[in-house]
């Protein structure tokens, strides 16, 4: 090949999971990438672009894989992305103290026929251990270009860009090893190779669709069945039907193969060292000492929230709420008052929902981002695994539902690390159970107004509400979405030293991903609520939303609620703190919290105070989560079940508590 | 080496055989094999559970999931997939 002048590079980022991948992505990129979703599929797909050497190169992060095989939306997107987009070169990132294992990657790549350079990444982590690994051996063996990599600390970026570069512009270097087949297989490779090659989709390498089939990939065989004709079909199911152990026999050719290509490249020690993943493990995987470190860590989540998040609330609602709203009122002067009780009521209080999130979301973020990036998190959903059986999930939905103390919405678009459609979707469906800080706040607000010991009926609810959603994920899980269990196969990765970086990128999409998913939706139906509460008459009672909690009423006096209160539940649609600012203004002739604590004293029995937090706790999840769920299972018939399944729930459960304290405070 | 080791694995009968979750904590074995569906056979031979590799149990509990190590590498285990890995101890 003569040597090509090109300006850009098309560049493929393939790796498996911990061999730090999004470190490496995130430093050639920074912030150039964008993020967003693979076509038609809910996986995040992330691209960026970076300068070198007078070229841009345009990279693709494929998400991180263990193999190529047909198991996974990741592994499909992946095989299919270097396929159909053939990128001018694959960067497969390996993890050099899990070599073999992470080296399996590059022997699925390699038969895909695309120019490859291995970036060999934590080597500082390989040396700690005692291996060595000569580089240069390895690349011969491999017959790709293999680069050094400490990626946490920036080293061996530019040799990889360097590399790229070289194959891409001049490949007649380039002469790569691919695995060779397992001599009993080899034969009847060939043979099925024959029966498919003029069938094959031209783009697709016949060698690897013949493996493929062999192996018995679901989408391959699709794929190729209806092209061949019946005839041949047959015998070829004739020879998958005798070898039906080849999936696994042909990953034990991989990892041949593999132990050959590093047996001469790497130095191992005969006793690995006690590390410091072993010492660590010993507690955060503990039965007891695990679970204590996880509770602990969550408090203290909690703990950080409250201390640094509400502060920060209270700051962000008087400096940018407040001054917008005095901004506007003196630009508005002249006009009139509804639009002046527009803009500031409407759109720039929808703003203050949204920003209010902010803080809470940001510490949330962090802590996930920080526990992420060290390696504890597959702990946490070890340790919690025992009891996420109970609702047919397992520990990775941990995860998205911690999260989701925070706000539903991230925990429901957080529910993609779960890999099974069916766990996904449970997690999805339970995710607005978690009591999430907009209904705490409400709580806090409420429970002092009614009852003598407040702390105690927060414990309560906060139980109550747990409770509910463990029975809820029972009876999903047995009743309505009858399944098999989910496999739970996890890898725990080695612990390490957070990377400020990676983690910093991490906070900072999700809290985008968010502002662009709720933020939005919020702000719209802040406006809607608005309109609703102010026509006609211009004030709330009068207005069309007190009709519809007249309207309303009936269910209310069950448990002892007025209009009201079943307004303000309906308010916590938009956002569920909502609800006490409509308190404020139904029940407070003056502004001041005392004077709405008298009328809602006077107004509201205790016992149906109690009804309302539980209903308001279990109610209908707000409208941002809602569309985070039809996004996330893409259709409407999920988020229409969440809807009518939470309003029976939360109803019964609101009845059921009346009547009891009713009971309890006759007897 | 390699096909040496499944050459005399394949030699000996299935009955020194028995499931990952009878491995005590600190024990090592050699995989004999995987049992369960094509996918799940796949997905734990890609992560290096090939017959004839060792595999060092970290943790096991006797209920709940379980930690090994394989390749270097520490994989947590639901019971339920442990029981379909088959192992010949040494």
């Amino acid at each position: 090949m003569a040597e090509q002048h090109k300006d850009s590079i098309r560049v493929a980022l393939a790796g498996q999971p911990n061999v730090g991948k999004s470190t490496v992505f995130n430093l050639l990129t920074g912030l150039s990438q964008h993020v967003g979703n693979w076509p038609g599929k809910t996986v995040e797909q992330k691209a960026g672009t970076c300068e070198f050497d007078s070229l841009t190169f345009d990279l693709v992060d494929l998400p991180g894989t263990y193999s190529l095989s047909a198991n996974s939306p990741e592994e499909l997107i992946a095989r299919e992305y270097i396929i159909r987009e053939k990128p001018d070169v694959v960067v497969a990132i390996v993890n050099a103290a899990t070599l073999e294992r992470s080296l399996y990657l590059v022997a699925e790549l390699l038969p895909l026929g695309v120019p490859l350079v291995i970036g060999l990444n934590m080597i500082d982590v390989a040396e700690q251990q005692g291996l060595s690994i000569e580089t240069h051996v390895l690349e011969a063996a491999l017959g790709v270009p293999v680069v050094p990599m400490v990626a946490t600390k920036g080293r061996g970026v530019r040799e990889l860009l360097t590399r790229i570069q070289d194959i891409a512009c001049d490949g007649a270097g380039y002469q790569p090893n691919p695995p060779d087949i397992r001599a009993d297989h080899k034969q009847v490779l060939q043979r099925i190779e024959e029966l498919i090659d003029s069938y094959t989709p031209q783009e697709y390498p016949p060698t690897w669709v013949a493996l493929k089939v062999l192996e018995g990939d679901e989408q391959i065989t699709q794929m190729m069945r209806p092209r061949v004709p019946q005839g041949t079909w047959k015998e070829i199911a004739g020879i998958i039907g005798q070898h039906e152990d080849a999936c696994v026999a042909v990953a034990s050719g991989r990892y041949s193969w593999i132990a050959r290509m590093v047996r001469a490249a790497v130095v191992k020690p005969k006793v690995g060292p006690i590390t410091l993943t072993d010492r660590l493990d010993r507690w955060a995987t503990h039965p007891l000492w695990g679970l204590v470190i996880l509770v602990a860590i969550l408090a203290l989540t909690f703990a950080l929230t409250y201390a640094l998040g509400s502060p920060l609330q209270k700051l962000m609602d008087r400096y940018i709420i407040g001054g917008l709203a005095s901004l506007a009122t003196r630009f508005l002067g002249g006009a009139p008052a509804w639009l002046l009780s527009l803009v500031v009521d409407g759109a720039i209080h929808g703003v203050g929902t949204v920003l209010t999130f902010f803080p809470i979301l940001l510490i949330f973020f962090a802590v996930l981002g920080i526990l992420e990036d060290v390696g504890y998190m597959a702990r946490a959903a070890y340790v919690m695994d025992r009891f996420m059986h109970l609702m047919g999930l397992h520990g990775k939905s941990f995860l998205p539902l911690f999260l989701g103390f925070g706000c539903n919405v991230p925990a429901v678009l957080g529910s993609r690390v779960v890999e099974s459609p069916r766990a996904r979707l449970l997690t999805i469906l339970v995710a607005p159970l978690v009591p999430c800080t907009a209904r705490m706040a409400v709580i806090a607000f409420l429970a002092p107004v009614f009852f003598r010991a407040p702390t105690l009926i927060s414990w309560g609810l906060l139980t109550l509400n747990l409770g509910v959603l463990v029975l809820a994920g029972l009876l999903l899980h047995k009743v309505i979405l009858r399944g098999e269990r989910v496999a739970f196969i996890m890898e725990l990765p080695l612990y390490h030293l957070p990377n400020w970086h990676t983690i910093a990128i991490g906070v900072w999409q999700r809290l985008v991903s968010f502002l662009e998913k709720a933020g939005t939706i919020i702000l719209g139906v802040s406006l809607v609520t608005w309109t609703l509460s102010q026509f006609p008459g211009g004030t709330l009672e009068t207005s069309w939303m007190a009709a519809l909690g007249h309207w309303l009423e009936p269910i209310g006096s069950l448990m002892g609620l007025d209009w009201r209160m079943m307004v303000a539940l309906l308010s916590s649609l938009i956002a569920k703190e909502n609800a006490v600012a409509t308190l404020g203004v139904l029940f407070g002739q003056t502004k001041s919290e005392a004077s709405i604590a008298v009328a809602l004293r006077a107004a509201v029995a205790p016992s149906a105070a109690l009804a309302f937090l539980v209903m308001q706790m279990l109610f209908i999840p707000c409208v941002a989560t809602v569309s985070a769920i039809k996004q996330e299972t893409n259709t409407w018939r999920w988020p229409a079940f969440a809807v009518l399944f939470l309003l029976i729930v939360s109803l019964a459960a609101g009845l059921a508590t009346y009547r009891l304290a009713m009971l309890f405070a006759l007897s | 080496m390699d096909r040496q080791n499944q050459d005399t694995i394949s030699s000996l009968s299935t009955n020194h055989a028995f499931s990952l979750v009878e491995l005590k904590s600190g024990q090592t074995a050699r995989i004999h094999s995987l049992r369960g569906g094509t996918g799940f056979r796949s997905r734990l031979a890609a992560l290096g559970f090939t017959p004839g590799t060792g595999v060092k149990m970290l943790q096991n509990l006797g209920h709940g999931p379980l930690i090994v190590t394989v390749r270097d590498t520490r994989i947590a285990l639901g019971r339920g997939e442990a029981y379909k890995v088959w192992v010949l101890s040494g």
